[in-house]
């Protein structure tokens, strides 16, 4: 079992996967939230790297991948910055969420192998469909990196398939579109989801426009865990002057500490 | 040039021409595509589809386009004669309205009413919006600020034919940020909604799909110039953007091995000034848009934005089967600048009384320069693909700047 398979595993109350852009508002403060997001305990973090051309993302994390770029991230930086973070003692269990073309410049063995040394413990990647995926795989599988497959809605008989191909976790797309806060999700989402984890051997995870404690709520009785990104990443965008001035700072970090537990009560 | 090239007429199972292709998209896009492939492949193997597709290529469209011997253009230029496949004279004034034709019909036939397109130039936007009304469907066309700014008439031709133009303002707010929307939105409404990608771009089947339209071109300006000249011709020449005009045209030739092949890219204010849409001379593969191809990016693999006076070929990707080509070295891939591009406009405005729009005018551009240093003897076919109604404000202020 992998450590992000045994993150999801442990009893727990509700897991919670917050999603964050590396390098926004700046490598610092990304840092700094890291270490916020193992204190508070939550089951592993998504580190999204940030990309020009984000097919899966709505406004708020292409923002935010906009912001990053400007200042000079790019995989590389995030994989330094991911070492960072361990060496200063951060245990939780870290998944990186990048668009393929960065990983195929790197060269997948080279990705995976500097992934591996800097602590990187899982990658997903939304446009490789399983398809696709085989290169990657291999390289990853030597090196102990979990490829983490998503699956849709729309999925319907692929289901079967890309479940069979799950490690660390199987993620699931609460709806159709793009990343971003969604008012309500379809009763169908639930039946979905229990599909997904009657064929997967790994535990299953939503994700995709959840923003808020009774949304976490809901979907923890039907999933292993639930990824919260783009509330997270607006909440950090909407403090970015905040946490970039000395003397606001500790105070923006309060409210997002207090947003994060906010959302893993039960 | 390289032996034993495998033509890859046929695509694989996978959506690959030799390593180029297949399909980088969200897995919620997966299931509409393996639908949308299985809906194409019965529609072309349906009479009854072709025929209503003839039709509307004949009736409405105005096709077969003429092909036209530029004499005054050879006579000054000196050299090889000239060729014209006139897709400047279909409905709509590009070749673009051949895709759209084929890709609505598909539409219809799987039952869907909404369309979705992206355009740079304005020309595939206006080509869905025309084939949207014709068909009774609704249209959407996603299209950067930029391009809203320099296409303002396509824009209203679109809105005036009931389009809705959605600006795009991420990015660098052209093309390839419009094709990302568009993208977008047909994750968030893929069971209801049609995406008409405008070249032979995006993920598996759409070059494929896009080239069959497309054919139609090449197929026609074979048998016109075996007819005429009762030989094939020695060159064909092609602007590249996406590439479906230049696909179209080389399709029908790239079994007829005697029969060089050119393709141009945008070379924009030069190769050597990082402004230029020059994808397959400048830029290395990666994945763009659903698709592993060539690309202008970064050493990070971000995408670096493309520039042409003209915005059809201001796109920093370009079809999987052009890479595909160059790999194998069927086509050679050339490009010119916005200058010989306007030089170009001019020389075909004053010799053969034809207004070529930008991105045809690079084709022209390169015909002349290839006609040049060949004998009297040799031929060279054009690909005039669209008309220059749409960029004559673009013209005008670069000939106010020039004096
Ligand atoms: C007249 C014309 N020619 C060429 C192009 C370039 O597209 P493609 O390379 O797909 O033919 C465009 C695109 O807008 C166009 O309008």
């Amino acid at each position: 079992m992998t450590v992000i398979e045994q993150a999801l595993r442990k009893p727990s109350e509700v897991r919670l996967i917050p999603f964050l852009v590396a390098g926004d508002p700046d490598p610092d403060t990304t840092l700094d939230l890291l270490r916020l997001l193992d204190e508070e305990g939550v089951a592993v973090v998504e580190l999204g790297v940030p990309y020009s051309d984000p097919l899966a993302d709505g406004p708020v994390i292409q923002e935010a991948a906009t912001r990053a770029l400007t200042h000079g991230m790019n995989l590389s930086r995030v994989l330094a910055l991911a070492k960072t973070a361990r060496e200063s003692g951060v245990r939780v269990p870290l998944v990186l969420f990048s668009y393929v073309n960065p990983l195929i410049q790197m060269g997948f063995e080279r990705f995976a192998k500097a992934a591996r040394e800097a602590g990187i413990d899982g990658v997903i990647v939304p446009d490789l469909p399983v398809e696709e995926n085989e290169a990657l795989r291999t390289a990853c599988a030597d090196h102990g990196l979990d490829v983490i497959p998503l699956v849709a809605p729309t999925s319907r008989e692929r289901v079967r398939m890309i479940a069979e191909q799950g490690q660390g976790f199987v993620y699931c797309v609460s709806s159709l579109g793009t990343t971003g806060v969604r008012d309500g999700f379809s009763r169908d989402v639930d039946a979905f989801l229990e599909e997904v984890r009657r064929v997967s051997p790994v535990p299953t995870v939503i994700g995709f426009g959840i923003s808020r404690p009774e949304h976490v709520r809901r979907f923890s009785r039907h999933a292993d865990a639930v990824v919260v990104g783009s509330a997270l990443v607006r909440l950090i965008g909407e403090r970015r002057d905040a946490l970039q001035h000395p003397a606001k700072r500790e105070q923006a970090l309060a409210e997002i500490r207090a947003f994060v537990r906010e959302l893993k009560t039960e | 040039m390289k032996t034993e090239l495998p033509l890859a007429t046929q695509v694989d199972q996978n959506g690959r021409y030799g390593r180029f292709g297949g399909r980088f998209v969200p897995e919620t896009l997966m299931y509409a595509l393996n639908e949308l492939e299985t809906a194409f492949r019965e529609a072309i193997a349906d009479p009854a589809f072709h025929e209503e597709l003839r039709t509307l290529l004949e009736e409405y469209s105005g096709r077969p386009t003429p092909l036209t011997y530029a004499q005054r253009l050879t006579e000054y230029v000196g050299g090889a004669r000239l060729f014209l496949k006139r897709e400047d004279l279909n409905h709509t004034g590009a070749h673009k309205i051949n895709n759209t034709l084929g890709q609505a019909l598909l539409a219809k036939r799987m039952g869907k009413k909404k369309l979705i397109a992206e355009t740079g130039a304005g020309q595939h936007g206006v080509a869905s919006a025309t084939v949207a009304a014709l068909l009774g469907m609704e249209c959407k066309v996603f299209m950067g600020e930029e391009d809203v700014r320099r296409q303002q008439l396509n824009v209203f031709r679109m809105e005036l034919l009931g389009a809705e133009v959605v600006p795009v303002r991420s990015g660098t707010r052209t093309l390839k940020d419009a094709t990302s929307e568009a993208i977008r939105h047909w994750v968030t409404h893929v069971e209801d909604t049609f995406y008409m990608i405008g070249s032979v771009v995006g993920p598996h089947p759409y070059p494929e799909m896009v080239r069959t339209f497309q054919r139609v071109i090449g197929d026609e300006a074979r048998s016109q110039f075996l007819y005429r000249e009762h030989r094939l011709p020695d060159h064909v020449v092609a602007c590249v953007g996406g590439g479906s005009n230049a696909i179209g045209m080389f399709a029908a030739f790239l079994a007829d091995r005697e029969v060089q092949l050119h393709g141009v890219e945008a070379a924009g204010h030069g190769l050597s000034t990082g402004q230029h849409a020059a994808t397959l001379s400048q830029g290395k593969p990666g994945v763009l848009h659903g698709s592993f191809s060539y690309l202008l990016q970064d050493e990070h693999g971000q995408v670096i934005p493309a520039h042409s006076i003209s915005a059809g070929l201001d796109y920093p990707g370009v079809g999987p089967e052009h890479a595909h080509l160059k790999e194998t070295g069927r086509v050679r891939y050339t490009s010119v600048t916005d200058e010989e591009a306007l030089d170009a406009v001019r020389l075909l405005c004053r010799t053969e009384g034809i207004l070529p729009a930008l991105e045809s005018a690079h084709a022209v551009a390169e015909a002349v320069r290839l006609a040049r240093t060949l004998p009297r003897e040799q031929t060279v076919l054009i690909c005039l693909s669209g008309r220059g109604d749409k960029d004559v404000e673009t013209i005008r202020a670069e000939e106010a700047k020039r004096r």
